[in-house]
């Protein structure tokens, strides 16, 4: 797997638990839904983060806020938009952490991501040879200005000609 | 000063009164095409798959047809100037086979655009603040709105204002970009409906509450394709303030919960069906309270903006009757016909709103050449403030004519073969390319449509018979929009034979109806003379003043049908 964030590749320092992996002493790992209840007592772990469904109801996670560094979506196809949904929902809910995206994604759809709040994009390595660091890091600059807020530079161009900035 | 210096008046032939792009939006484009030129550019160097390239071509309108790629452009609202329509003509010319087809929401469509070509043609349209963005994918569609907006004596408001709010919200919304299906919005803002608001995914209707407050009546779940669902009531009345955050909130009800199992199942119509509007409607207002609209924040310096740029060409008092005009309908039967047909009233004394049919008999539904496009922009030019129409009959209006004008408006017009007197009537056929051209279609749908104009040729008879909308389309996706023709035909393709099932009584107007079936399918062959059957039928049994949908709705579909089985001659065929 291939971690982009910020237009670039960077190494992954969280662990993916598979279900029937037992937790590890100490890490950052990343568990399914269903474990994190039990998962959260667990003291020794230095961070905890969670697998998701894109169908997952965002206040179904929000009594985990205070323990989860992280929040993976799963996007079980690259046009299915559930995701970018659910993350902008997860914001709303309060949670500060890193947002993840999983899946096929392509660099066309960087922007998309991080309009909802991604932080961060988790794509096979196949894909990631496919597509290649530059198409991230250019995708990323593909847009300096959106109708929406948060999409490309922050304020949205209504809020800019508002202020009558460029 | 200079020759692009703001100060300097605008120019004649570019029309005051639509919203011109200000240095965001025009930024905006150009991003978009550069953005999508790169893609082309991984398309064509193998980086970027076909599955991949797919949903990033049809957001910027390109579609793969059956004989090649087909480019939509957006018309938003169906407004343009002349310079736009003259540029549509250039790219005709230079890019495709000189010709464009109109379409029912108010696009254009180029058939023969090479992928390579297609950054240039929207950098082409760019130069003149047009884009092809979102006219096709599974996203929030070009907005549509009536297209007598801003013109016709039974407005309450321009609804371009609002329409061209949505165009800019709507515009690469990261969130609503891969929805389980396409989304289209359709806006109203007059007492008749000429924009089909309650067969859109989300239809506005502009209206005033008890307090005398500007607001919107929100229609949700309408639409035809192989369902067809006529919009049901979400909302009575929406404050104006409320309506791009109320639309966020419906379109993430619908992101999050539309089906994605089955395509034919995944329009927002079936998911208010199956999970029933009630639900949808607590859903939806849940949202809407939980939402943070602050980025909506009403804006009414803004809305002054948009407004302003719509605001009504400079037009000369004028007596509400003009002498010219009557004297000209008294000395030429030809252009009373296409005065009494094909103009409409206009809410300023004087002035009149002229439909140009793409119509003409034996013609193809919608099509103009390049040489039509610039006499339709010089017309506009020299009649209308540079302004035209497209509407979702797949004709062109000219808003603001002089009656003083019309006579000589109709012969140039007449010079370009334009001059169709048929708006409204039974040739004016509403088609969508079929088998000809679609990848899609089962059957055809042109030859349908031109063997039914060429059957009622005569104009005479034509106005004898009225209104009457025909309706085509190839297949069961319903482009042509059969569902709502008074007549509705839809193609389909039976052991490898083409077959036309037939429908009456629907209706795109806020009486909005579903056609329902005559009987089992008929050749390409018989659809004439069944048409004409059911013609004779409907002229033997109508009352003073009744269009053939009222006849309909008063004998009911049975009398219809039974009419039918009677000319054939055992039945079987219809």
């Amino acid at each position: 797997m291939a971690l982009v964030s910020d237009g670039a590749f960077i190494a992954d320092e969280w662990r993916r638990l598979a279900d029937e992996e037992s937790l590890p002493g100490s890490g950052k790992v990343i568990v399914s839904l269903g474990r994190l209840p039990a998962a959260r007592e667990d003291a020794r772990l230095t961070a905890l983060g969670v697998y998701v469904a894109n169908t997952t109801d965002p206040k179904a996670l929000a009594p985990y806020f205070a323990r989860l560094a992280l929040i993976d979506i799963a996007f079980p196809a690259f046009t299915d938009g559930r995701g970018f949904s659910l993350a902008r929902l997860l914001r709303r809910e309060g949670f500060v952490g890193e947002l993840r995206a999983s899946g096929r994604l392509t660099p066309d759809q960087y922007l998309h991501a991080v309009g909802g709040g991604f932080d961060t994009i988790e794509i096979p390595d196949e894909l990631a040879a496919h597509h290649g660091e530059a198409n991230w890091a250019k995708a990323r600059q593909a847009r300096s200005l959106s109708y929406q807020r948060g999409v490309a530079g922050g304020a949205s161009i209504l809020e800019r000609r508002r202020k009558g900035v460029a | 000063m200079t020759a692009h210096d703001p100060a300097l008046p605008p120019r004649p032939n570019s029309a005051p009164t639509i919203y011109a792009y200000d240095e965001y939006d025009r930024a905006f484009v150009r991003e978009r095409v550069a953005e999508f030129r790169g893609q082309v550019e991984r398309r064509l160097a193998g980086a970027l798959t076909e599955e991949e390239f797919r949903p990033f071509r049809l957001m910027n309108g390109l579609y793969l047809q059956l004989h090649a790629y087909m480019l939509r452009v957006a018309i938003p609202y169906g407004s343009l100037t002349s310079r736009q329509m003259r540029q549509l003509a250039y790219i005709a010319d230079k890019w495709d086979k000189g010709y464009g087809h109109f379409t029912t929401r108010q696009n254009l469509q180029y058939n023969w655009p090479k992928l390579v070509d297609v950054p240039d043609i929207l950098e082409a349209l760019a130069d003149v603040d047009m884009h092809a963005i979102q006219t096709s994918g599974n996203c929030i569609r070009n907005v549509t709105a009536d297209h007598f907006a801003g013109v016709a004596a039974d407005e309450l408001e321009d609804p371009r204002p609002t329409a061209e709010f949505l165009r800019q919200w709507s515009s690469a919304h990261a969130e609503f970009s891969f929805l389980p299906r396409k989304f289209k919005i359709a806006v109203s803002g007059a007492e008749h409906d000429r924009a089909a608001i309650k067969i859109h995914d989300i239809g506005l209707r502009i209206v005033k509450n008890a307090q005398g407050a500007i607001g919107y009546e929100v229609i949700v779940g309408g639409g035809l394709g192989r369902t067809p669902f006529v919009g049901k009531l979400l909302r009575e009345f929406l404050p104006r303030a409320d309506l791009l955050a109320f639309l966020e909130a419906i379109l993430r009800v619908y992101n999050r919960f539309g089906r994605r199992d089955n395509k034919y199942k995944a329009r927002i119509k079936i998911l208010v069906h199956e999970t029933g509007l009630d639900e949808i409607r607590t859903q939806v207002e849940a949202e809407f309270a939980a939402m943070d609209r602050a980025p909506f924040a009403y804006d009414a310096q803004e809305l002054e903006r948009v407004v302003a740029a719509f605001a009504p060409p400079a037009y000369e008092s004028l007596p509400a009757r003009s002498d010219a005009l009557e004297k000209a309908k008294a000395e030429n039967t030809e252009f009373a016909a296409f005065a009494a047909v094909n103009v409409a009233p206009h809410k300023v004394p004087g002035y009149a709103i002229v439909t140009v049919s793409l119509k003409p008999i034996g013609g193809i539904p919608g099509d103009a050449t390049a040489a039509q496009m610039r006499a339709l922009a010089d017309a506009a030019d020299t009649y209308g403030f540079g302004e035209l129409r497209v509407s979702h009959e797949q004709n062109i209006i000219l808003p603001h004519v002089k009656q003083d004008d019309l006579f000589a408006l109709w012969r140039d017009l007449s010079a370009a073969g334009l001059a169709t007197a048929n708006a409204g009537l039974i040739s004016d056929i509403i088609s969508c390319p079929g088998l000809d051209y679609c990848a899609l279609a089962t059957a055809r749908s042109i030859p349908i449509a031109q063997a039914i104009s060429e059957r009622f040729a005569d104009l005479e008879r034509q106005r004898l018979i009225g209104k009457l909308g025909i309706k085509i389309s190839g297949c069961i996706n319903a482009c042509g929009h059969h569902h709502i023709g008074a007549i509705g035909i839809l193609g389909l393709e039976k052991k490898g034979v083409e077959s036309y099932q037939i429908t009456l009584g629907g209706d795109p107007t806020l009486s909005a109806s579903i056609g329902e079936l005559l009987g089992p399918g008929v050749s390409a062959e018989e659809v004439p003379d069944v048409i004409e059957s059911l013609v004779q039928f409907y002229l033997a049994e109508r009352r003073e003043g009744e269009a053939f949908i009222d006849t309909w709705r008063r004998l009911g579909h049975k009398r219809f049908k039974e009419s039918a089985r009677r000319e054939g001659e055992d039945g079987s065929g219809i």
